[in-house]
């Protein structure tokens, strides 16, 4: 079951080997370069044609690879036309946000959507665990609807934070365990339980 | 760029000092007594001038930047939220236009007349860039500094003309400072373009409109459309260098435009509320100008940035080996393809935004992104191809320099994309791996390399004081600079946002390590400043701002001159 915990191990991972490769690379770049060749050193047309080959393949395989491999892309792309079981309004006014209730109840395994309005300013909406990485996200722009379309796939409660910055009275726009979500089989491990 | 348009300067050194110089000595008058500002045209030392306050602004820019990684590690008192997010504001600003643009601006205004062969076409001009921006960035910092005006540099509307949080005149004084850069910069633009055409005084007619569309490749895609043959590289008007040039600078005016258009835009609310009327904020949809400032904004991170640093790759390469580019009309094509794409790639920047269109996320935040992988790729093959066909090498201070970069555009590629863009927009990775790797390991240390390279010539001949010092120096920055994005990208991969205080520890370990780093990047600047006060001394670097006796017109000194 992907969600974003598994998206960010993943992106850690390959990045973290790009990195250590392409530093092996320049690495090994620099000491040849300073020593004699065997023969006359010569690139060949054919590697450079290669390496551009390489690029576009590299840079049109990774919007596919996520577009088929991440859930939310296909409704985050047509949210619009989505339809969803449960739809929450939420305002943002005053560096504070508005909920329907204290605390909202999501179930699993439905599209819902949270639909925010801003009445002043540029805000975020973002959605974390109890160990403060992040679920989802959205920005919260004032004169424009402003909907995220999301399926909960797992059991836990939800802080709401804003990330977006908006001026230094929004230093602390979060609002602790305002969602949670139930009727799941697993539980979200990196969050406050549900059943609490 | 054809081996008669470089001509090499070789200045005979004045090495008059003794074999063991002392410390204070050398401090006093230079390395070895070798640098003679007198001997100095008035463009050597206008370009040192606009690289002097570029440095400064760096090192505003470095402490700020230490002062705001440990309040990361533990919430100062002193960076009481206000202050603390009005150095976020100025940080950035002054990083990229008090000193990228500074030492950037110094180096083309010497490089371009250099590398036609032909004088500046206004020496008067390029002096007025440097003055309105190194006041302008002054003006905005201190006004930050003052009255914690603190909209950042994305302004997003209407944080800018929110006044229940910022004074109006706070607000009215920080963006004439912007401004003042941004017609410093327009003058920049106009002396690139009329120094490609014009035609010096006394000289046989130049032909302005070839040289113009050499230089940002309209010939070359009129001949493409016309189905004939691409020009081979000596075939070209202007060198490769100064095409990347110009067309970064088409970027540099589009930026120009936007960017005095918003301020103009601000300011008219600050006016409105200071003479007593409040303007509605709905009156501007904060969407589409969200779109048209991005476009702006992008022009530099994505456009003039990306150019002219694969510009200055292909000369320090050439400069380098002494070689013609390895596969110089793609490297041309490449730099003709950066330019449109940079128009076109500015969505990425609102993959969260719901209400943008789907087809702008997909077609300008995902696929034309992409192209910057190609393009940059292009230039990053291409610069160690060049490279690599001039073995063996020394491995010398530019050198060394210029191999450290590679590592930013893919970070960019990564976030550009719809399903990444949900979980890591404005998280501590936007602007670790990607701009802050970007900006310090790709652009500084190429600005870095220029620097080592052109140093004996912009002095005529003035001797490095410490090769091992700035040895030390690259390996203080690159470890910084990649161990500093590092950290801060993994804490963003746990969430941590970029514009946020954490009160509660929440990445103390993270941001110890970044804290470290950003140490690191410190000392690296104090022992680069050492390096270079040591070469020039002190009574050097006062000769800088002593008027020439050499004609404006001269580059630099004529043979045989003492």
């Amino acid at each position: 079951m992907v969600d974003s915990h598994t998206v960010l191990w993943g992106q850690t991972i390959v990045y973290t080997a790009y990195c250590l490769a392409i530093l092996a690379v320049v690495e090994w770049f620099a000491l040849r370069i300073t020593t004699p060749a065997d023969h006359p050193p010569k690139v060949p047309p054919r590697l450079f044609y290669s390496f551009v080959g390489l690029l576009v393949l590299i840079g049109v395989s990774l919007h596919i690879i996520t577009f088929n491999t991440i859930p939310w892309v296909p409704d985050d792309l047509h949210g619009d036309s989505v339809q969803a079981a449960r739809t929450y309004p939420i305002i943002v006014q005053d560096h504070r946000y508005v909920l329907p209730e204290q605390q909202l109840q999501v179930p699993c395994g439905q599209v819902v959507r949270f639909s925010v309005t801003s009445g002043d300013l540029t805000y975020g909406f973002g959605l974390f665990r109890s160990d403060n990485s992040m679920v989802t996200q959205m920005q919260v722009v004032p004169g424009h609807p402003n909907n995220l379309v999301w399926t909960f796939q797992k059991n836990g409660v939800y802080s709401i934070r804003s990330t977006e910055y908006s001026g230094p009275k929004g230093d602390a726009m979060i609002v602790k365990d305002a969602v949670k979500v139930t009727g799941c089989s697993v539980d979200d491990p990196y969050t406050t339980s549900a059943k609490g | 760029m054809s081996t008669k348009e470089t001509q090499p300067v070789s200045p005979a050194p004045r090495h008059t000092g003794s074999a063991r110089q002392s410390f204070g000595d050398t401090l006093l008058h230079g390395n070895e007594h070798a640098f003679a500002p007198r001997t100095l045209t008035a463009m050597q030392k206008l370009t040192l001038k606009y690289v002097v306050f570029g440095l400064i602004y760096y090192a505003f820019a470095a402490i700020e930047g230490m002062l705001m990684r440990i309040n990361q590690v533990q919430p100062q008192e002193l960076l009481f939220p206000e202050r603390y997010y009005a150095m976020l504001t100025a940080h950035p600003l002054v990083g990229i236009f008090g000193s990228s643009y500074l030492i950037v601006f110094g180096a083309f205004t010497f490089l371009v007349p250099y590398l036609m062969a032909k004088p500046l076409w206004s020496y008067k001009v390029a002096t007025w860039t440097l003055w309105l921006i190194v006041g302008g960035v002054f003006t905005f910092w201190l006004d930050g500094f003052i009255s914690h005006y603190a909209p950042l540099y994305t302004l997003y509307w209407p944080l800018p003309a929110d006044f229940s949080q910022f004074h109006p005149l706070s607000g009215a004084i920080f963006i004439t400072g912007i401004a003042l850069v941004m017609v410093g910069t327009g003058l920049f633009v106009l002396n690139v373009f009329r120094t490609i055409a014009y035609t010096p005084a006394g000289w046989e007619k130049q032909p302005s409109r070839e040289l113009l569309t050499d230089a940002l490749g309209l010939s070359t895609i009129g001949q493409w459309l016309r189905g004939r043959r691409l020009k081979a590289e000596h075939e070209h008007k202007t060198p490769l260098a100064v095409a990347a040039i110009a067309r970064g600078t088409v970027d540099v005016a589009f930026n120009v435009a936007i960017i005095l258009f918003t301020g103009v835009l601000i300011l008219v609310y600050m006016v409105a509320k200071l003479t007593g009327h409040d303007l509605a904020h709905s009156a501007v949809d904060a969407l589409l100008y969200k779109n048209w400032f991005w476009w702006g904004l992008d022009l530099i991170a994505d456009g003039l940035v990306l150019v002219f640093v694969a510009g200055a790759w292909y000369l320090l390469a050439q400069l380098i080996t002494g070689r013609p580019v390895f596969m110089a009309t793609w490297a041309r094509l490449a730099l003709g393809v950066e330019l449109v794409v940079s128009w076109t790639v500015w969505s990425h920047h609102l993959l969260s935004d719901q209400a943008q269109p789907a087809a702008l996320k997909v077609g300008s935040g995902e696929m034309v992104t992409a192209f910057e992988l190609i393009t940059q790729g292009l230039a990053f093959f291409i610069t160690l191809a060049t490279l690599w066909q001039a073995r063996p090498l020394e491995m010398t201070m530019p050198l060394r320099f210029l191999l450290g970069f590679a590592l930013a555009v893919p970070a960019g590629i990564m976030q550009a994309d719809a399903g990444l863009n949900r979980v890591l927009h404005n998280t501590q990775w936007v602007v670790g791996p990607h701009v802050h790797v970007a900006v310090l390991v790709g652009l500084t240390m190429t600005l870095y390399a220029a620097i080592y390279l052109l140093l004996p010539i912009l002095t005529n001949g003035a001797k490095l004081w410490s090769e091992r010092l700035g040895k030390v120096h690259f390996w203080l920055h690159l470890v910084g600079g990649i161990g500093m994005g590092a950290f801060m990208g993994m804490a963003g991969l746990q969430g941590m946002l970029r514009r946020t205080i954490y009160y509660d520890g929440e990445y103390t370990p993270y941001m110890w390590l970044a804290a470290v780093s950003g140490a690191l990047l410190l000392a690296a600047l104090a022992c680069f400043l050492l390096n270079i006060v040591m070469t020039l001394g002190l009574k050097g670097a006062v000769g800088l701002f002593r008027r020439s006796e050499l004609p404006v017109e001269q580059l630099v000194p004529a043979a045989g001159h003492d």
